[in-house]
């Protein structure tokens, strides 16, 4: 076989959000017209948040000291890293397992919130407030909550509780971190230098510390829900909880162990523009001529990775337009109006929804009455799914139906 | 293409052309190499916060970057600029604004510090409210806007992404400890694809910073031995009790060998193999029986295609924990067999500190200088060896060898392993 042309196939699905547990849960929402999304307007106003559904995440990290030493964003990673190994019919799976390699996607990890506000009372009333923070600090902090705040340990836990122990890579960068897991894993397979990935990531939406983060930035959207695309204004991101993974694998290795694919993975593309005007939406196009996509005069859908925040809405609606006005179909469904903004883990769930969309599991109802323009009736054969990072870096993938 | 430019597995070969540097011992190869031959420490008591009451009281930070007033963010972009810059320097590749090539970025997290959260409390308050809502109502006053940018985790590699004029989207990655030689394995692998023709790695780390001592200090890992602040790092000794957390920025250019001779470049080493291994068995401890260090060792040595018994120097990991070190050597031992009691280790860290995410490229730096230069350089404060690690450690004062292949270990906490094997340009 030619140098980087071996097939990746997405072999396992693993999503969690407020819309259920299971990507089964996903699937009819993204079929119902009426599906509202699941949100929560008061605990953070004026901040939107969209929380995870009721789960019991005993079932898949069942030891009780596994879930200790996890924060929630741990939890709600490992719980959907499970779903996929099981989808794909790889937990339990010791020798596969034990070459499985994780590509995953973080962020910061919690802080304790109760903690942090009793040191800034303590300290801020203090005549030596630096002197205050040594003494405090060794006091209040504990060393579980550190395991809980490293990047690289929500991949730490999952190959604890799953037992995946080829490698494991973190990438950070935001909603590019969620690209460069994806991305690492394809071209890692495309060359043949690794047969079966576990790639994803995890956000906890429903915490303070995280809001901060993105509050000092103006990046959050205040006031009542809505579209992503009707978010004008200031701010626009609305976070959701959200737990995304998927199995990838080299098509051979897959037909082998007799595993069935939803999708494979055409193209990933991604590159970072200095956000000057007009550059991102430029970006964009470029990525389509490299994809050198033919107008087929078919519908396609494209899963909008969108967050709201402006002016980046602004290019990426432009980029839409335009591939419009060049030929193509698009059916836009910006999945993030219906689950929230997952930050990094926003693009493997989207690459997910993408799958399920082209393995004809799911019709594709629009998410808002801006999106109506096209519906799509039969099952499509290709999506995209985009990435336009709400502060930095853009890209943009191409996943097809195996026919 | 040349047989000469691929490897036994018929990948184009990967050579460094470039090399930068900066650590508690000073900005640059040429002041860290005169410190490390001569045995010289960095580590010095804190003076950037009051460590009024706390167990460790020494660190190796980096103070002479003008990074005022101190945020981890801040320092990082510092160090990792001012050690590409003397990479990029060496290696005499594109321009000092345009390198050709993608970037690679160890980098630690980067997240809103008690400086920050205390600017925002101390804000007027509406409704008098506390903890975070309180932070929250300020923050949307916009009171600390301009300085957002540097706590998003992609800023490190977007600064130094635009400073350098890096090609295609920055790669950013955190392995904890063994975030360095990640970046240099990201590196290598996406030259060997051909997905770009040079790779610029970096791996910075700048967060010696209260909260962070305390955490390390509440997981029982660092050095409590803070008289002299010299000798508060033992590797491989029997009196070793942890390590000192500390600063720096290692930085490689990476490049096809065929594409480097093409540009008449020198070549200062060849990374001939990268190879990791996750361990499942605990959140900061490896499995008792080193299977996963030993695989990481293992396919290192399988990637590079080298054999154990060419393996003539180990720059260590060497923490100077209890736990690593014994770890480091059992591994070692299994991977190399009798060859063990004469191959010499060192662990620069005994003179640096432990520079966390940046490690695994500074220490990269250090074996290919050690590589260049026909020299060892020694793993200070080996005064009183633990009979349990009997490795050849090159104690106390350097050591002339002329050295044809290193290998660098990096292991992190989360089950993180990743081993390095760096040789002399092939003849």
């Amino acid at each position: 076989m030619p140098l980087g042309e071996h097939e990746v196939w997405i072999t396992g699905l693993g999503l969690i959000s407020s819309l259920g547990d299971g990507w089964q849960a996903h699937m009819r929402a993204l079929a119902n017209h009426r599906r509202e999304p699941v949100i929560e307007e008061k605990r953070f106003a004026p901040c939107v948040v969209h929380p995870l559904c009721d789960v019991d995440f005993s079932g898949l990290i069942p030891k009780r000291t596994d879930r200790n030493q996890m924060g929630r964003w741990q939890l709600i990673g490992v719980h959907a890293a499970g779903l996929a190994l099981k989808d794909a019919g790889v937990a339990g799976q010791a020798a596969l397992l034990d070459r499985t390699d994780l590509c995953v996607a973080a962020g910061n990890g919690e802080r304790d919130i109760a903690t942090d506000a009793r040191i800034l009372a303590t300290v801020s009333e203090h005549r030596d407030p630096e002197r205050a923070l040594a003494t405090i600090l060794p006091l209040e902090l504990r060393p579980t909550l550190y395991l809980g705040q490293l990047s690289n340990l929500l991949a730490g836990n999952i190959s604890i509780v799953h037992k995946t122990t080829g490698s494991s890579r973190t990438f950070k960068g935001e909603e590019m971190a969620g690209v460069s897991a994806i991305e690492d894993a394809v071209q890692r397979i495309r060359y043949g230098e690794r047969d079966l990935f576990l790639v994803g990531g995890a956000l906890n939406a429903e915490r303070e510390d995280l809001l901060l983060g993105y509050e000092i930035d103006g990046a959050l959207w205040h006031g009542g829900h809505r579209s992503v695309w009707a978010r004008t204004g200031l701010g626009g991101m609305c976070p959701g909880s959200m737990g995304a993974f998927l199995v990838l694998e080299r098509r051979e290795h897959a037909e082998a162990r007799g595993a069935r694919p939803y999708a494979r993975i055409a193209s990933v593309l991604s590159d970072r523009c200095d956000r000057s005007p007009g550059m991102a939406t430029q970006q964009g196009l470029g990525f389509c001529e490299a994809l050198a996509m033919q107008a087929e005069g078919k519908p396609l859908p494209v899963f909008s990775g969108a967050s709201g925040v402006e002016p980046i809405l602004t290019e990426e609606r432009n980029f839409l337009q335009e591939i419009g006005s060049r030929g193509c179909l698009p059916v836009v469904r910006a999945y993030g109006s219906l689950i929230g903004h997952g930050v990094e883990a926003h693009f493997p769930a989207g690459m997910a929804l993408a799958a399920l969309a082209v393995s004809g599991l799911t019709q594709l109802a629009a998410f808002d009455a801006m999106e109506n323009e096209r519906t799509i009736n039969e099952t499509p054969e290709r999506a995209l799914v985009t990435a336009f990072g709400h502060w930095r870096g853009e890209a943009l993938a191409l996943v097809e139906a195996v026919l | 293409m040349s047989a000469t430019y691929l490897d036994a597995k018929g990948r184009p070969v990967v050579v460094v052309t470039g090399r930068g540097v900066v650590t508690a011992l000073g900005a640059g190869r040429t002041s860290n190499w005169r410190a490390l031959t001569a045995g010289r420490s960095g580590l010095t008591r804190i003076s950037r916060f009051s460590c009024h009451g706390l167990k460790t009281t020494v660190a190796g930070t980096v103070d002479g970057l003008g990074v005022e007033p101190y945020s981890a963010p801040a320092l990082c972009v510092a160090m990792a600029t001012e050690a590409a810059s003397e990479a990029i320097l060496e290696a005499g590749i594109g321009t000092p604004s345009a390198f050709p090539g993608a970037l690679f970025l160890a980098t630690p997290p980067a997240e809103i510090e008690w400086p920050q959260r205390r600017q925002l409390y101390a804000a007027p308050s509406a409704d008098d409210a506390r903890g975070y809502r309180r932070l929250l109502a300020a923050a949307r006053l916009g009171r600390l806007e301009s300085a957002f940018p540097e706590f998003q985790f992609a800023s490190v590699a977007d600064r130094l992404s635009e400073r350098f004029g890096t090609q295609g989207m920055p790669v950013s990655v955190s392995t904890a400890c063994a975030s360095g030689a990640s970046a240099i394995q990201l590196g290598v692998e996406a030259i060997r694809r051909g997905d770009t023709d040079a790779a610029l790695c970096v791996g910075t780390d700048g967060t010696v910073n209260i909260e962070t001592l305390v955490r390390f200090s509440l997981l029982s890992a660092l050095s409590t031995q803070n008289d002299p602040p010299e000798k508060a790092m033992k590797p491989f000794s029997k009196d070793r009790g942890g390590f000192i957390m500390a600063e720096g920025a290692g930085a490689l250019v990476l490049e096809s060998y065929e594409a480097a001779r093409a540009r008449g470049a020198r070549i200062l080493g060849v990374v001939k193999g990268c190879g990791e291994k996750a361990d499942d068995y605990h959140r900061t401890r490896s499995k008792p029986d080193g299977s996963a260090i030993i695989g990481a060792i293992r396919s290192a040595l399988a990637d590079a295609g080298t054999d154990p018994g060419e393996i003539d120097y180990v720059n260590a990991h060497g923490t100077s924990t209890p736990e690593n070190d014994r770890m480091e050597y059992l591994s070692l031992a299994a991977v190399l067999g009798a060859r063990i009691a004469t191959t010499p280790v060192s662990s620069n860290k005994s003179m640096i500190g432990h520079t966390l995410s940046a490690a695994g490229a500074i220490e990269a730096v250090f074996s290919l200088l050690s590589l260049e230069m026909g020299f060892l350089p020694p793993t200070i404060n080996y005064d009183v060896p633990d009979p349990d690690i009997p490795l050849d450690v090159v104690a106390n004062t350097g050591r002339d060898a002329q050295i044809r292949t290193v290998l660098s270990n990096s292991f992190g906490f989360g089950g993180q392993n990743v081993c390095l094997v760096l040789g002399a340009e092939p003849t």
